[in-house]
């Protein structure tokens, strides 16, 4: 069992009772929701007749099913009305505080969050939402809940939960030029596979992660969940605290000093203990696309679709459902494979800095004539910051259509999705069968700089080509 | 036509069915809901389109879609299962297609504790143990009894130690499962946590 680490640490301080069953029950610091999770915990709290514990530990914003070409209420679709429409009510009725489009800062709740300075070292966070665990990138204990979970937040600010086991996963070295944290993700699942994290939090660190920005930290916590870790953390440092810094939310003048000094407190110790540890060498990583229908299957950009032979026994199976779902060969290369939608965006890769990374791989570029490619900032700020910066005229001279910021074709629960069995080069987080909206559509994950590169030569292509 | 669908409530100490089969690793939430299905406001109507496009994909041939299957309560499944998305609206439709309990290889975290939170009993067995299972089911039909008490399961002529985790396990046979009350019984340390834990002191979010 763990030992003084960030994980057991802030479990600890957090735990309101040891419940009946042997589960602990955990105050949860700061809850986030959208319009899609949380309807039907209002609607249980009204039937149990409760109310909202603490209203202003919970914040909202609505993301899924915005449409990301013309905002204009009441939405083209009803049932997305009535869902945007449900959670303005909701807001209003418990007095939680909702940043609504147009806001300034609404967007993708796990883009929002850490923008506002709501998301800090040490708190417990959830949120319907299973890449909540990318607030675990500011040394929180964030994961994803289920919406009877919400209720239960809602109702009492905690939840019921078992504690999880934690594994270190140590990076050496640094990632080399034109790899990015995405590409150390994926790796990283592949090698563990996508279930290796059940019952787990991982605690990535090692000099790698410590040389990432926050940012492309966010991006290696948010896939946590795709190796099956529902909660990914990295130890906060100055990096941190100066992210944090200004933000609307963070702790300001003499709370600041109180906030820092305990920040900084808070770590894993040198002696900690883990359940496990993995070690494994970042600099060796390479561009990193997805070749299958889980995020573990995945190769390096050089790489061969892998031959059955190779894989053991339990990946078989879904390798076999793969090759035919994706119509790959096995031993294909992955390099050079038409792609006909190019995204960016998502919880994933839908910041500023993914922005800039691909605005740079397309300045002074044409999108391929094949591709229809399209951009989705991840949160309003995002959109307006890369409109201060010029990127958004870089995408548009490029070819890429310019969106207004929500979740959009992660999971195509609006207009934006896949048609028939095209297929997507993503910068989103899942390539499950039929996840861009068309059942027969194919999802190619890979970083937003390769996304780019795809997008032009309107074929999965090495960044590496463009940038050195 | 199915029975009414009817929410569990209270004690969980014995389930009993006739088992369906689904073979597959890391079968993820939006194979068991896709997205388009999350556009509502309640749970009412997810079970008609649980697996929805699995099943049109497979012309009939889906074992959700097998006439054998049309009543079956307990569902087989091998590892990983429910991978991905929190949806809670996955279970949901599970549940409300027939299902009362799954027996599987492993089952993804979220999934697992919001399978809890509606009700779901899931319980683990060996890799072996469900090929065994599966192999039956394929050749005749299974009807099981689950004990919770003791975590067995028995047919005609199998007996089956299933685990469940013992947390999980106390809470359907005390009722507890459905958390929201036994968690607000705690009012008071809930109260005492919110005025003793550091950061909310310097951090007053919204007036």
């Amino acid at each position: 069992m763990s030992q003084d680490t960030l994980f057991d640490k802030v479990w600890d301080l957090h735990k309101v009772s040891n419940l009946p069953g042997g589960s602990d029950q955990i105050f949860i610091g700061l809850h986030l929701i959208h319009e899609v999770t949380s309807p039907q915990a209002f609607g249980a709290l009204k039937e149990k007749k409760l109310k909202v514990k603490f209203p202003s530990r919970t914040v909202a914003t609505v993301d899924h099913i915005v449409p990301t070409d013309n905002q204009s209420r009441p939405f083209k679709d009803n049932l997305a009305e009535q869902m945007i429409s449900t959670l303005e009510k909701n807001c209003i009725q418990h007095k939680i505080r909702f940043f609504n489009i147009g806001s300034g800062n609404q967007g993708i709740v796990h883009v929002v969050a850490p923008e506002l300075g709501l998301t800090q070292p040490g708190m417990t966070i959830a949120c319907g939402d299973s890449h909540t665990s990318t607030h675990g990138a500011f040394g929180s204990i964030a994961f994803g809940i289920g919406t009877s979970q919400v209720r239960d937040v809602l109702a009492t600010q905690t939840i019921a939960m078992n504690k999880l086991k934690v594994r270190q996963i140590w990076c050496e070295n640094k990632l080399s030029n034109g790899v990015y944290a995405k590409d150390l993700v994926l790796h990283i699942i592949n090698k563990l596979g996508v279930k290796a994290g059940v019952g787990f939090a991982y605690e990535f660190a090692g000099p790698a992660i410590s040389a990432l920005s926050m940012e492309e930290r966010m991006t290696i916590c948010n896939m946590s969940i795709e190796g099956g870790a529902r909660c990914g953390y990295i130890n906060p440092d100055a990096k941190t605290f100066s992210y944090i810094k200004n933000k609307l939310c963070a702790p300001k003048n003499e709370h600041w000093d109180k906030a820092l000094m305990w920040w900084e407190s808070l770590k894993s110790d040198e002696n900690s203990i883990y359940d496990d540890v993995i070690k494994l060498d970042a600099s060796k990583v390479e561009p990193t696309v997805t070749w299958g229908i889980t995020p573990g299957q995945s190769v390096s950009i050089n790489q061969r679709i892998p031959l059955l032979d190779d894989l053991s026994p339990n990946d078989k199976l879904v390798a076999e459902e793969a090759y035919e779902y994706m119509n790959f060969k096995p031993g294909q290369l992955i390099k050079d494979t038409p792609v006909e939608v190019c995204f960016i965006g998502s919880c994933t890769n839908g910041r500023i800095s993914d922005l800039r990374v691909a605005a740079k791989v397309l300045k002074d570029k044409k999108v391929s004539l094949n591709v229809k490619a399209f951009v989705v900032p991840g949160s309003e700020k995002v959109a307006s910051e890369a409109k201060q910066e010029g990127l958004d005229k870089i995408f548009k001279d490029s070819g890429f259509q310019w969106r207004e910021p929500g979740c959009s074709m992660c999971l195509a629960m609006n207009s934006d999705k896949l048609i028939g069995n095209q297929v997507s080069a993503s910068s989103s987080n899942r390539n499950f069968k039929g996840r861009q909206g068309s059942p027969s559509g194919r999802t190619l994950l890979m970083s937003p700089a390769m996304v780019a590169a795809a997008a032009i030569n309107g074929k999965v292509s090495d960044v590496r080509e463009f940038i050195n | 036509m199915k029975q009414e669908f009817t929410a569990p409530i209270g004690k969980i100490s014995h389930i009993k069915g006739e088992c369906i089969s689904l073979i597959g690793n890391d079968i993820d939430t939006d194979r068991i809901i896709p997205a388009r299905f999350l556009k509502c406001v309640n749970f009412d109507s997810l079970g008609e389109s649980v697996f929805e496009d699995d099943r049109k994909n497979l012309k009939g041939s889906h074992p959700f879609d097998l006439v054998e299957n049309k009543n079956a309560a307990i569902l087989i499944v091998n590892s990983n299962f429910g991978c991905g998305s929190s949806r809670e609206h996955a279970p949901q439709a599970l549940m409300r297609w027939g299902i009362k309990a799954i027996i599987g290889e492993s089952f993804a975290d979220i999934f697992y504790s919001n399978c809890i939170a509606i009700g779901i009993p899931c319980f683990t067995l060996s890799k072996k143990s469900i090929q065994e299972l599966q192999n039956y089911i394929e050749n005749k039909s299974l009807f099981l009894e689950i004990d919770l008490r003791n975590s067995l399961a028995k047919s005609k002529d199998l007996n089956l130690n299933l685990e469940i985790k013992e947390s999980s396990r106390k809470m359907f046979l005390s009722g507890d499962w459905d958390a929201t009350s036994t968690l607000l019984e705690n009012e008071n340390l809930i109260e005492k946590k919110f005025k003793d834990l550091p950061y909310l002191k310097f951090n007053v979010l919204f007036s």
